[in-house]
């Protein structure tokens, strides 16, 4: 198992799993196991014109591989808010989508500048969008409290001045309750 | 209620004459953020807002929008209502204001969309 102590003198960090889940989310990050499909997207920062549309690759090969309509729309709604994020918040990432056969993990990796507080980012309603992002209808401070939402497992590193990493799991057995 | 029962009691111009107003729409959600009406649609939803860029359009690739209301007189430009027409997703616009227009549609029998 990694050694996430060691991580978190350092940099700031967030977990959050599903209740009932904790044992298969630990399985699955001490040790990955290969993924049947990946996908890459590329996010540029402040690019809205293509942002939005790794999400949308993803949500129709899952369709099209028979995931259930209810798990499509949590993954679809939690990888977009990643998504736009990346977009808003950062000078750009990428996005990694490893699709299993119970599940999908998804790793957005950005090139900074980092999350100050990762607790106060958490907060409906806190938000650092500028009057450009706004104007687009984002900003509402919802975007990680949305993923964290949806998404069976969350886990997000950050440090301010650093790049920032949020990755989530769902599984396709629907979970929600 | 359809779809052009909805342009009637709005006043509304279709923005796509091709799109099917013989859709039935369940239910309806009014939203100028993205993650309210992602927060909030986990069913068949009829979108009012004042929003036109082109995430508008997008969030139709991540959730079930039956259809999108533009309401106070705006309009999105060409290129939006043709990220539109490829997604077959009806686009509507109305003079009236986002209250007034909830207002009508509420009183017509159009439920919220749950949350």
């Amino acid at each position: 198992m990694q050694d996430f102590a060691a991580v978190r003198s350092e940099m700031g960090e967030f977990w959050n799993i599903r209740s009932g889940l904790e044992e298969s989310v630990k399985g699955f990050f001490s040790a990955p196991p290969e993924a049947d499909v990946v996908l890459e997207s590329l996010i540029p920062e402040k690019d809205f014109n293509t942002a939005g549309k790794g999400s949308a690759e993803v949500k129709n090969l899952l369709k099209r591989l028979g995931v259930d309509p209810e798990v499509l729309r949590r993954v679809a709604v939690a990888a977009y808010e990643a998504e736009i994020n990346v977009a808003a918040h950062s000078r750009g990432g990428m996005m990694d989508s490893y699709i299993h056969s119970d599940l999908i993990h998804v790793v957005f990796r950005d090139k900074g500048p980092g999350i100050a507080d990762i607790a106060q980012a958490m907060v409906p309603g806190f938000s650092t969008a500028d009057d450009m992002v706004r104007e687009m209808g984002f900003g509402a401070g919802l975007g990680l409290p949305n993923i964290q939402k949806n998404a069976d497992a969350l886990h997000i590193t950050s440090s301010a001045g650093g790049s920032t990493v949020l990755e989530f799991l769902i599984y396709f057995a629907n979970n929600e309750r | 209620m359809y779809l052009k029962d909805i342009v009637t009691i709005l006043e509304g111009e279709t923005l796509i004459p091709s799109a099917d107003l013989a859709v039935e729409v369940p239910c309806a959600f009014a939203s100028d953020l993205i993650s309210d009406i992602l927060m909030c649609t986990k069913e068949p939803t009829l979108l009012l807002t004042g929003l036109t860029n082109n995430q508008v359009i997008r969030l139709a690739d991540m959730i079930d929008i039956v259809g999108i209301i533009f309401v106070r007189g705006k309009r999105p430009l060409d290129e939006i209502v043709e990220m539109a027409r490829e997604r077959k997703l009806p686009l509507i616009c109305t003079k009236m204001t986002m209250y007034r227009s909830s207002g009508l549609l509420f009183n017509a029998g159009l439920r919220s969309c749950k949350i």
